[in-house]
């Protein structure tokens, strides 16, 4: 099949790019552009591995086409370290809460909690677990994925 | 000093950027594709392809079927292999099988340029079976004239094994014994780690590289060169970081397929990644136990007799087989061993998915059904159901008559009473008992014994090495593997302790490759820190012994005299810092006259073995009329001797709790009773706990020392799930009455038993 081209910003960078249009955003964030945080843990949208940002919202990539990237903003996990590499708060809380075991959801997981520790509002425990309950841990038991997101959320709050 | 600090993980800054590699993200762009074809019938054979329409998808490189692969059957259990042919593990399984024997079997393979080429010529292959009728249930599988599922085993039944403690027959007659009876059943659940069974092969010259998401590298070398028939030099097993394993990964899964496929390729890379559907129906499943217990109490609440019966559905391959029922039944005399004691079990073949290893092996199992009986029993008698645990269970010195497992350290009475305080048992059970409406409280508890690693039963051995390198820095390796649990982290805090370097001058390789790693058996049995964290002490002595030998050339000094301290060669008399570590390795690499690479490497042959111990308390909300359960307080309290990550350790317990709550509540695998397929295969219809419904996880520690383990420190990894579902199931019965013998307690189960009890209509 023909490839078509999209326009979209990845990680901050602008970003032409020749894709099959029958792929998932995950399968061409994985094997075209190599950002291998995306995992792939189901392929239909149950498991939120493959979670990334489109215009700030959080998607299982693995069932967003990656043709209607197309004009639009796409973050994953690389984008959160900077050039120096250095990491963002909420990467640093997950490290100091113990909230990172085999890793593999990790990356879902960050990019699903940015929505909550980067709004206005603030979620208790129980709004931060119904709002990351697209994401599945098996390690953790979620208690210091928890902690980590609702300690980020506060220290942004706070300024610090 | 590290060891018993909180340190972060050593990958944790790999595992936040995305850095961190695993199986799939290291497969080479542009590499060939496998994809199985599985069986759509649960028994029977099949008779022929038709591969012609297949064939001719563009992108297909070769098709393989059952009728290709060698005539070699061979065992898939991650056990250390046995040199006595008596205690091998059973070989019932080509790499594809003729003889299909559950609705998901291996029966051919597809390699294609691409996954869709691969998937679109599988659902071109036409198949022809002859059928036979299937045997689901244990019942049904030991019923004269069943199915016969492996000719090897004519009644179905793998193993019967039997024990007996002190003298039953006698035992029972005691006048004014008190008989409870019940029988308690256990549901079929997965792993659900994150990252699928995936592995990709490919050769160098002669050897078949194997990378893969194992738990047991070295063990998976050795059953891919069985299931080929080629020697332990020909594989090497490459294990990067892994996304969780529980026990499904102490298999051999994919690989020795895969080691195969690319043999018949010309040595090309092939992929084999299972789907999630594939991950949930052909790899393994936690064993459904059925139990029936009997217990001869006398008025004062000590035990006079016990007895178990047990059944194990294996499924359609040994796996494991019957080494995990005998773990539960072992467990069940060893948990409370006052009295006679008799344990009879069976692992019975039927034609539904294969069972192996997960997490606590058995033992979750048993948990349930032992626990639950114990707070029966407690109603039965009239006694307080944590005194009647207090007066049977297990001793410090206790020696297990059968496998002579010695209790060396116990803290259980300490997490029972710290779990008890935390829940306020007193009060609470006080406070609701006056409840009687539709919304009712309850409290419960559960123990646990679990042993550490699988001395005396098999092989426990272990190897480590380390190097010195020329800034004094030590890089760590050793057989034993990261599957998430902190294991990296631990070794190389063991490591920094021991050598007496600090914990950044540790660096560990977390990658295993069989071809260079020291020996281990790998991931299983919370073995790790126990028999390789000896390894890691003893191969860091010899390290140190190394570097004071070369120090005291150096300086002229007695080596007796100097020890290495936070990166420096002290001398012990006088306490004075001579030379750093830094100078003595330069030293030792490119001195003129006596150059010399310090490196050490050790095994450690562990002949020991010690239990853990730990409880759950669980305070719960019943709504009778939704029929749902709530659990509003819940602690996990385990001795697991010294701790040598407090953090690590929490997650351990955390992560455990979570897998227990699921296994109690909502987790099981349904299948269809007429064909056998798998019905819930995905993480929609299969009820995996979310962040929402899991509360709030609690967990204390007591850390009696253990003076086997290297640190004091015993089995920690897998027993947190184990306490969890009869707890809850007693908190249950607390707060309604009604004794529920089987799990998942979900809304539709309990809706029957509050039925059956007359609390709905």
């Amino acid at each position: 099949m023909d490839k078509q081209k999209i326009t979209f910003t990845l990680n901050h960078v602008r970003r032409e790019e020749y894709i099959d249009p029958r792929a998932s955003l995950s399968e061409v964030l994985r094997d075209q552009m190599e950002l291998t945080s995306v995992k792939h843990g189901c392929n239909v949208g149950e498991c939120g591995a493959c979670t990334v940002l489109v215009d700030g919202e959080p998607f299982n990539s693995c069932i967003y086409l990656a043709i209607w990237v197309d004009g639009k903003d796409v973050l994953t996990l690389e984008g959160l370290t900077d050039i120096d590499g250095k990491i963002s708060d909420i990467q640093q809380a997950f490290i100091d809460e113990g909230a990172v075991q085999c890793g593999f959801c990790t990356p879902g997981f960050i990019m699903s909690s940015l929505p909550i520790i980067e709004s206005e509002k603030t979620f208790s425990r129980e709004e931060i677990r119904k709002q990351i309950s697209g994401n599945f841990c098996r390690c953790t038991g979620y208690e210091t994925i928890v902690n980590a997101i609702e300690k980020t959320a506060k220290a942004r709050k706070s300024g610090k | 000093m590290v060891v018993g600090k909180p340190v972060e993980r050593v990958d944790a800054f790999e595992k936040v950027t995305g850095r961190a590699k695993y199986t799939a993200d290291l497969f080479p762009r542009n590499a060939l594709i496998a994809k199985v074809m599985h069986s759509t019938i649960a028994n029977g054979k099949v008779l022929s392809f038709d591969l012609d329409e297949a064939g001719k998808i563009p992108g297909v490189v070769k098709i393989l079927t059952c009728f290709d692969v060698p005539d070699i059957q061979y065992p898939t259990a991650g056990h250390p292999w046995s040199t006595e042919k008596k205690h091998q593990d059973i070989s019932d399984r080509k790499l594809l099988n003729q003889r299909v024997r559950f609705y998901g079997d291996d029966i051919a393979v597809v390699i294609a340029e691409t996954e869709i080429a691969a998937k679109q010529a599988l659902a071109l292959i036409q198949v022809k079976y002859e059928e036979y009728p299937p045997v689901f249930t244990v019942a049904d599988a030991m019923k004269p004239g069943a199915t016969v599922i492996h000719e090897e085993k004519p009644g179905n039944v793998i193993v019967h094994s039997q024990y007996e403690v002190g003298k039953f027959d006698n035992a029972i007659t005691e006048p004014g014994l008190i008989k409870v009876e019940g029988d308690y059943h256990t549901q079929p659940v997965q792993h659900c780690h994150i990252e699928n069974a995936s592995s990709f092969a490919y050769m160098e010259g002669d050897k078949i590289v194997v990378v893969s998401s194992t738990q047991i590298p070295h063990i998976v070398r050795r059953i891919c060169t069985q299931a080929l028939g080629c020697s332990f030099g020909q594989v090497k097993i490459v294990k990067p970081y892994i996304g969780g394993g529980f026990g499904n990964k102490q298999d051999a899964l994919t690989e020795p397929l895969n080691a195969w496929l690319t043999t018949k390729v010309g040595g090309r890379c092939v992929g084999l990644f299972y789907t999630r559907e594939e991950t949930f129906v052909c790899t393994r499943i936690r064993h459904a136990m059925d139990f029936h217990i009997v217990s001869y109490v006398r008025k004062d609440g000590t035990f006079a007799a016990r007895s178990v019966e047990a059944y194990s559905n294996q499924g359609a391959y040994a796996s494991h087989a019957h080494a995990l029922v005998a773990n539960a039944v072992n467990a069940f005399r060893m948990m409370y061993p006052s009295g006679a004691i008799k344990g009879d079990a069976y692992t019975v073949y039927t034609n539904l998915q294969t069972a192996g290893a997960m997490r606590a092996y058995g033992i979750p199992q048993i948990g349930f059904a032992l626990e639950a009986h114990i707070d029966d029993v407690a109603k039965a008698v009239g006694i307080d159901r944590i005194a009647i645990r207090e007066k049977n269970m297990m001793q410090m010195g206790y020696v297990d008559p059968i496998t002579t497992i010695t209790c060396h350290s116990t803290g259980l009475q300490e997490c029972m009473n710290k779990g008890r305080n935390f829940i306020h048992w007193d009060e609470k059970q006080k406070e609701y008992a006056k409840e009687n409406g539709p919304v009712r409280h309850g409290i419960g508890m559960a123990i646990f014994c679990y042993k550490t690693g699988v001395y005396p039963i098999s092989l426990e051995t272990s190897a480590c090495r380390m190097v010195l390198n020329q800034d004094g820095t030590v890089p760590l390796q050793r057989g034993a593997t990261e599957i998430g649990q902190g294991a990296d982290t631990v070794f190389s805090q063991m490591c920094a302790d021991t050598v007496g370097i600090p914990l950044e001058s540790v660096h560990i390789m977390s990658t295993q490759d069989t071809d260079i790693t020291p020996y281990d058996t790998g991931a299983y049995a919370s073995r790790q820190t126990y028999v390789c964290g000896m390894a890691v002490k003893k191969t860091g002595l010899a390290l140190k012994k190394k570097i004071c030998e070369f120090a005291a050339y150096m300086l002229k000094k007695d080596e007796s005299d100097l020890d290495l301290q936070d990166n420096w060669i002290v001398h012990t008399v006088s306490n004075e810092k001579l030379i750093s570590l830094a100078e003595v390795a330069m030293e030792a690499c490119y001195s003129l006259s006596n150059s010399h690479h310090i490196a050490a490497e050790e095994t450690h042959h562990c002949s020991d073995n010690t239990y853990s111990f730990g409880v759950c308390f669980a305070d719960i909300e019943v709504d009778i009329p939704l029929c749902k359960i709530k659990v509003n307080n819940i602690i996990n309290v385990h001795d697991s001797g010294t701790i040598i990550n407090p953090m690590l350790a929490a997650g351990q317990v955390h992560g455990g709790m979570s897998m227990g709550l699921g296994y109690g509540l909502l987790e099981r695998m349904v299948y269809d009773p007429k064909t056998g397929r798998t019905l819930d295969d995905n993480m929609l219809d299969y009820k995996l706990m979310t962040a929402l419904d899991t509360p709030e996880l609690n967990v204390e520690f007591v850390e009696p020392k253990d003076p086997t383990g290297p640190f004091g420190n015993k089995a920690l990894g897998e027993p947190p799930v184990i306490p969890v579902a009869p707890a809850i199931r007693n908190a249950l019965l607390d707060a309604t009455g009604v004794a529920v013998d089987a799990i998942p307690l979900n809304p539709e189960h309990l809706f029957f038993e509050f039925k059956k009890a007359g609390l709905i209509k």
